[in-house]
């Protein structure tokens, strides 16, 4: 099976700046493949050179086993883009939003309607399908932007940040959606800075950081080579957390301070936590919980995610 | 010029297809608002013709053209103003309406993401400026034909001179509309169409100027549409009308591969 996204020592340069600066990716067909990394990493920067709407300035980059330089509107005549900030046509209606864009891809009329009416149910919009677009809520507006998205059948979904600047709810209601696109079998190629996101949905991903990948592999994969079984999550009354750090000397495999907690990475959690209670430390709070994605990205860069 | 463009017309497969989309989706936003907003653009030329046409046109008489051709001043007007309605029709959607999808709409992202490419919004959007000049134009020839300013026959032969017009126009707006950086800056373009508005041999013969500035008049691209509109709506078609078209479509070829380019530069980065 030959890969929907093939590049190897991919570079995007802005004048001076580096977005980009030489990645190996690989995407496979039926496939849920994630950026993961904070702003600036350069996960938009690859998603738009995927999407054709940035020539790559070094590097091989094939998509669909086409060369984008070349074969640009036929690798997008193929390609479903639900993009960052939401470009919905504010002039249209929430169906004619779906029945223009399919137009836009050559699709004849009768279809353009019917495919509209069918996505229109799935992403659960169909009593708004008359009106504007501005009035939608946040969600609503994404769950169109990703209709829109799937109005070409296209064999590779790319969503860049899906769900960046949703409520709770809103995002959970679009990560089921694209999760049953997910069962359906399209691939889907997603960045994202909510480590959560990217355990739920990704069968694989790679970590970015500084325009370079850091760290690939499936989420369970990546947290068992990079993080420990559990986290304590300490939180001390004190102004810096940092002169705790003596008093928990050997507890843990690592421990990591920040600004407003102290992480103890362990393999069993509540023992961890007996001997800091032990040591008669007294934290404010204490939380112990599984390792995710954002301690194997911190662990990576010393940083972490979401500033 | 057609060269430069041509080609780009040809070998890309359906590319005028796609065009047609973008003009299509225009279509399809057309709202009862709109046609107010269009009516407003109709409106002007026709009061400049009643105001200074007909009203000015009483105190002057007849006019003397060069090679001793008589005219009335309404007749000499009328052709003029038609083609500043062209203009202005296009240059409307082309630059303020244009810019906003471009930059604050963020239509064009959404259209490129599709197998659409940016010469081909260029060529939508301009062929739905032309539409919308159009409208204009033959509402002011029904006009024209009714005050007896041209002949039925005329009026059908200058029609297709202000489609000319219009799409030079559109290509010329899109261009400057991919250059300009704010909102600020449509002042200036207001403040460049009311001069050319002013001083292209529209109220006054370009002969009527100093040698000096009579150069500047006749190569202002509204001095060309009035001319060539002027000449066929009199019935004085000569080799200068040649000139005209020539010139017009140098502008469209130039406006549109340009247009094209700058969208490619600013949207595809």
């Amino acid at each position: 099976m030959t890969a929907l996204i093939h590049a190897r020592g991919l570079i995007k340069r802005f004048g001076d700046f580096t977005a980009v600066d030489g990645i190996d990716v690989d995407v496979q067909p039926g496939e849920a493949f994630g950026f993961l990394g904070p702003n600036g990493a350069g996960k938009s920067s690859t998603m738009r050179m995927i999407g054709c709407v940035s020539p790559p300035t070094g590097g091989v980059l094939r998509i669909l086993g086409m060369d984008p330089r070349r074969d640009g509107p036929a690798i997008r005549a193929r390609l479903g883009v639900c993009p960052q900030l939401d470009n919905l046509d504010v002039e249209l209606t929430v169906r004619e939003n779906l029945t223009t864009y399919a137009r836009f891809f050559g699709i004849p009329r009768p279809t353009a309607r019917r495919r509209a009416a069918e996505l229109l149910e799935f992403v659960q919009l169909t009593e708004r399908a008359g009106s504007k677009v501005e009035p939608l809520s946040g969600g609503m507006k994404r769950r169109l932007t990703i209709a829109r998205a799937l109005v070409n059948e296209p064999d590779l979904v790319l969503l860049d940040e899906p769900t960046t600047g949703l409520d709770p709810q809103a995002r959970h209601l679009v990560w089921e959606r694209l999760f049953r696109l997910k069962q359906q079998g399209v691939t889907l190629v997603l960045t994202t800075h909510y480590m959560d996101e990217a355990e739920q949905l990704c069968d694989r991903l790679v970590v970015m950081d500084g325009g370079r990948i850091v760290a690939e592999g499936s989420p369970r994969a990546l947290i068992e080579r990079h993080s420990t079984r559990e986290v304590v999550e300490l939180r001390f009354a004190a102004e810096d957390q940092g002169v705790f750090a003596g008093k928990l000397a050997g507890i843990a495999d690592r421990t990591e301070v920040l600004p407003d907690r102290v992480l103890l990475y362990v393999s069993d959690g509540d023992d961890a936590l007996a001997e800091v209670h032990r040591r008669a430390l007294n934290p404010a709070s204490a939380l112990v919980r599984r390792s995710s994605l954002e301690d194997v990205f911190l662990h990576l860069t010393g940083r972490t995610l979401v500033d | 010029m057609l060269t430069l463009v041509w080609p780009k017309l040809v070998s890309f497969e359906g590319s005028a297809g796609r065009s047609a989309r973008v003009t299509e989706r225009n279509i399809s936003t057309l709202k009862s608002a709109y046609w107010v907003v269009m009516a407003g653009g109709l409106l002007e030329p026709v009061l400049y013709l009643f105001s200074i046409g007909v009203g000015v046109g009483a105190l002057i008489g007849d006019l003397e053209l060069p090679g001793g051709r008589l005219v009335g001043y309404t007749e000499f007007v009328a052709p003029a103003m038609l083609a500043a309605s062209a203009m202005s029709g296009a240059l409307a959607e082309t630059t303020f309406n244009f810019f906003g999808k471009m930059k604050f709409m963020r239509l064009y992202d959404g259209i490129l993401a599709t197998p659409i490419q940016p010469f081909e919004i260029a060529l939508g959007e301009l062929v739905w400026a032309m539409i919308r000049g159009s409208v204009y134009s033959a509402a002011f020839l029904v006009i024209m034909v009714v005050m007896d300013l041209t002949t039925p026959l005329r009026a059908l032969a200058a029609f297709p001179a202000t489609v000319l017009v219009g799409f030079a126009f559109g290509a010329l707006g899109m261009t400057v509309s991919t250059l300009i950086r704010s909102w600020q800056d449509f002042d200036l373009i207001g403040a460049g169409q009311f001069a050319l508005f002013l001083f292209s041999g529209t109220f006054v013969p370009a002969e009527s100027y100093p040698p000096a500035l009579r150069w500047l008049v006749e190569v202002s691209p509204l001095y060309r549409s009035v001319d060539l509109i002027r000449g066929i709506s009199l019935g004085w078609v000569g080799w200068a009308q040649v000139v005209d078209v020539l010139f017009l479509l140098a502008l469209l070829g130039v406006g549109l591969s340009v247009s094209g380019h700058r969208m490619g530069k600013l949207l595809c980065k």
